[in-house]
C-alpha cells in the first residue's frame, strides 16, 4: 500500500543544514495499522509531511498502490497534532467535516449526510452546528477524526494526535482509533512519542532513531482483538513489547536473556509505565 | 467637529459582550461615558447665546434651520426637501460607490499580492511610493483626467480609501496559519473554496479593520472633493450656504456630516460583530 525507500530531508542548506531524516525504508500494507515511535524532534512530523506531500524530499522516494507521490495524494486524510488550528473557527462543526468532500463530487445533500455519519461515528452527533472553539480539545480532535472519516481516504495519517489531551479522554480517542479502523478498514499510519500508546494501538510499531532519523528497529504487535485499555495493557506480552520498543528508543542493544528480563519487567510494570513517556515535543 | 473622532466611542463600546445579564450594566456603562454630550450641548448653547456672534449660532438655531432647510418635506418623501434630496443622494451616492470600488479592488489585489510571494516583490515598493503621495495633491490630475463632477470624485474617493483595505488585507494573507494552509492542501480543497473559504475568512478581521478606517476617510473625501468642483453634495451645500452668508445653514451641514460619520461607523461594527462573531467569540474561550 504505502512504500517508502530510502527517505532522506535536509532543512536548509550550508552550515546551518540540518539532516532530519537520514534515509528511511517503510512499508505498510492495506489495512494495517503501523505506529511510528520516535524521540522528540527525531523526523517523525518530516516523515509525516513528506508522505502528504507538504515537502519535497530531499532524496528517496514514496509510493503508494505502486504510483510514486509528488504532490499530495488525492485520498489521504491527515489528522494533525494542533487540532484547534486544523479545524477552521469560521465554519460549523459540520461544515469543517463536509468542506473536502465537495471535491468527491457530491452534492449538498450528500455531503451533510456523510458529515452527519461521519460525526455520528465519533459520538458528535449533537454537536453538528456548533463552532469548534466551542467543544473541548478532545471533541475536536474527534471532529478532525471524523473528517478524515468522511472524506474516505485509502490511508489515513495521525501525527501525534493525542499529544495535547488529558488521560482519560487519550484513552477514549485511541479506542476510538481502534474502532473507525475496524468499521472503515482503513490503513493507518500513526505517529507519536508514547511507547504505551504505539503498542496498544499498532499492528507493528517502527521505532526511528534520533536525528537524522533512521528506523532503529520494528516489532509487530501480536496482542489480541479487541484491545482494552486495562486487560490488554497488562497482558505480558504488551509489558514486554512496550520494553522492547523502550530500548530500541533509547538505542540500547538487544538483552541477551529475553525470558528473564521479561519478568524483571513485569513486577516493574506499574512504576515505569508514566516514565516511559518522553515529554511531549 | 471632525468625522474622524466617532470610531473610537463605537469601538469601545463594541467590545463590551451583551448578554441579557448584563444589559443594565452596560446602559450605565453607556450613560456614564455619554453623559458628557449633553453637557457640553447646554454650554455651547449657553456659551453662543452669550457671545451673540454672527459665525456661531447656537445649536438651537442650527437645529432649526437643518429642519427648515432639509426635513420638513413632504412624508412621501421621508420627510426630505428637495435640496436635500437633491444634495444628499449624490453625497451618499459617491460614498458608496467609491468605497465599495475600493473595497473590491483593495481586497482583490491584496490578496493576491498576500499569496504570491513574487508578486509582492515586485509590486510593494510601488504601492509603497504610491501611498505615500498625499492624495489631494492628486485632484488637480483627476481633474483634467476624469473632469469635474462625479467621476473625478469617485477617483479621489477610491484612490484615497483603497490603501488601508489593500494593505490589511496583504496583511491577513500573508500570515495565514500554517496548518490552516497545510490542512487545505490535504484534503484538496479546490481553488475557490481556497479563496472564498479559507484566505478570505481568515484574513476577515484585518480586512474589516481596514474597510472601517477606509470608511471613515471616505466621508472625508467625499466632503473634499464637492468643496473643490461640484454642483451638488453635502460639501457643495456647506460652502453654498457660506456663499450666502447662511450661517446656521452652512453649520447644518458640518453637524449633518457629524452625524453621518458617526452613523456609519456604527452600523458598520454592527455588521462587523455579526460576521466575524466566530472571531470574537473564538478568542475569548481560547
Ligand atoms: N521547517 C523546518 N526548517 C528547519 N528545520 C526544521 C523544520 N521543521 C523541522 N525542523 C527540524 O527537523 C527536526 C525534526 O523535526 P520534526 O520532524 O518536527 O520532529 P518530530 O516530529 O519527530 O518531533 C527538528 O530538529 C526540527 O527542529
Ligand atoms: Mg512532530
Amino acid at each position: 500500500m504505502l512504500d517508502v525507500v530510502n527517505l532522506r530531508h535536509t532543512y536548509g542548506e550550508g552550515p546551518k543544514a540540518h539532516q532530519a531524516l537520514g534515509g528511511i525504508d517503510l512499508k505498510v500494507s492495506e489495512g494495517e495499522l503501523v505506529c511510528v515511535v520516535g524521540p522528540s524532534g527525531a523526523g517523525k512530523s518530516t516523515l509525516l509531511r513528506s508522505i502528504a506531500g507538504l515537502i519535497k524530499p530531499t532524496e528517496g522516494h514514496i509510493r503508494i498502490r505502486d504510483t510514486e507521490i509528488t504532490d499530495t495524494p488525492g485520498d489521504l486524510a491527515v489528522v494533525f497534532q494542533d487540532y484547534s488550528r486544523s479545524l477552521f473557527p469560521w465554519m460549523t462543526v459540520e461544515e469543517n467535516v463536509a468542506l473536502p468532500l465537495r471535491r468527491r463530487g457530491q452534492d449538498r445533500k450528500a455531503r451533510r449526510a456523510a458529515a452527519g455519519e461521519a460525526l455520528n461515528a465519533v459520538g458528535l452527533a449533537g454537536a453538528t452546528g456548533k463552532y469548534p472553539w466551542e467543544l473541548s480539545g478532545g471533541m475536536q480532535q474527534r471532529v478532525a477524526i471524523a473528517r478524515a472519516i468522511a472524506y474516505r481516504p485509502s490511508l489515513m495519517l495521525m501525527d501525534e494526535p493525542f499529544g495535547s489531551v488529558d488521560a482519560q479522554t487519550r484513552e477514549d480517542l485511541e479506542d476510538l482509533v481502534l474502532q473507525v479502523r475496524k468499521d472503515h478498514r482503513m490503513t493507518i499510519l500513526l505517529i507519536t512519542h508514547d511507547i504505551d500508546e504505539s503498542v496498544y494501538l499498532g499492528d507493528r510499531v517502527v521505532v526511528l532513531s534520533k536525528a537524522p532519523a533512521r528506523v532503529a528497529g520494528e516489532l509487530p504487535v501480536n496482542l489480541p482483538f479487541p484491545r482494552d485499555q486495562i486487560a490488554t495493557r497488562e497482558l505480558p506480552a504488551f509489558v514486554h513489547l512496550r520494553a522492547e520498543v523502550g530500548r530500541l528508543v533509547r538505542g540500547k542493544e538487544h538483552p541477551a536473556a529475553p525470558a528473564t528480563e521479561e519478568e524483571n519487567l513485569a513486577d516493574a510494570e506499574d512504576t515505569s509505565r508514566s516514565g516511559e513517556r518522553p515529554a511531549a515535543g | 467637529m471632525t468625522v474622524t473622532t466617532a470610531p473610537e466611542n463605537v469601538k469601545g463600546d463594541a467590545a463590551t459582550p451583551r448578554t441579557p445579564g448584563n444589559r443594565w450594566h452596560s446602559l450605565t456603562a453607556v450613560l456614564t461615558r455619554v453623559w458628557l454630550v449633553p453637557v457640553a450641548i447646554v454650554a455651547w448653547e449657553l456659551g453662543t447665546r452669550q457671545a451673540e456672534s454672527f459665525y456661531f449660532p447656537p445649536p438651537s438655531a442650527i437645529v432649526i434651520r437643518m429642519h427648515e432647510l432639509w426635513f420638513s418635506g413632504p412624508a412621501s418623501d421621508l420627510f426630505l426637501t428637495e435640496e436635500a434630496i437633491e444634495n444628499f443622494g449624490p453625497s451618499l451616492g459617491r460614498l458608496f460607490t467609491g468605497w465599495i470600488l475600493a473595497c473590491l479592488i483593495g481586497i482583490t489585489l491584496g490578496i493576491a499580492l498576500g499569496r504570491s510571494a513574487t508578486l509582492y516583490d515586485y509590486v510593494n515598493p510601488i504601492v509603497e511610493f504610491a501611498r505615500a503621495t498625499p492624495p489631494p495633491a492628486l485632484i488637480p490630475l483627476f481633474v483634467i483626467l476624469f473632469k469635474i463632477g462625479t467621476p473625478m470624485q469617485l477617483a479621489t474617493i477610491v484612490y484615497t480609501v483603497v490603501w488601508p483595505i489593500l494593505i490589511n488585507t496583504v496583511d491577513g494573507a500573508r500570515f495565514l496559519d500554517g496548518t490552516y494552509a497545510d490542512t487545505a492542501k490535504v484534503f484538496g480543497l479546490t481553488r475557490a473554496q481556497r479563496f472564498f473559504r479559507i484566505i478570505l475568512p481568515s484574513a476577515a478581521p484585518k480586512i474589516f479593520a481596514g474597510m472601517r478606517v477606509s470608511l471613515s476617510i471616505a466621508v472625508i473625501l467625499m466632503v473634499v472633493s464637492e468643496l473643490v468642483g461640484s454642483i451638488d453634495g453635502i460639501g457643495y451645500l456647506i460652502l453654498f450656504k457660506q456663499q450666502s452668508f447662511d450661517l446656521p445653514g452652512m453649520w447644518g451641514g458640518v453637524v449633518l456630516l457629524g452625524i453621518l460619520g458617526y452613523v456609519l461607523n456604527a452600523s458598520f461594527i454592527l455588521v462587523e460583530r455579526r460576521v466575524l462573531s466566530w472571531h470574537r467569540r473564538a478568542r475569548q474561550t481560547t
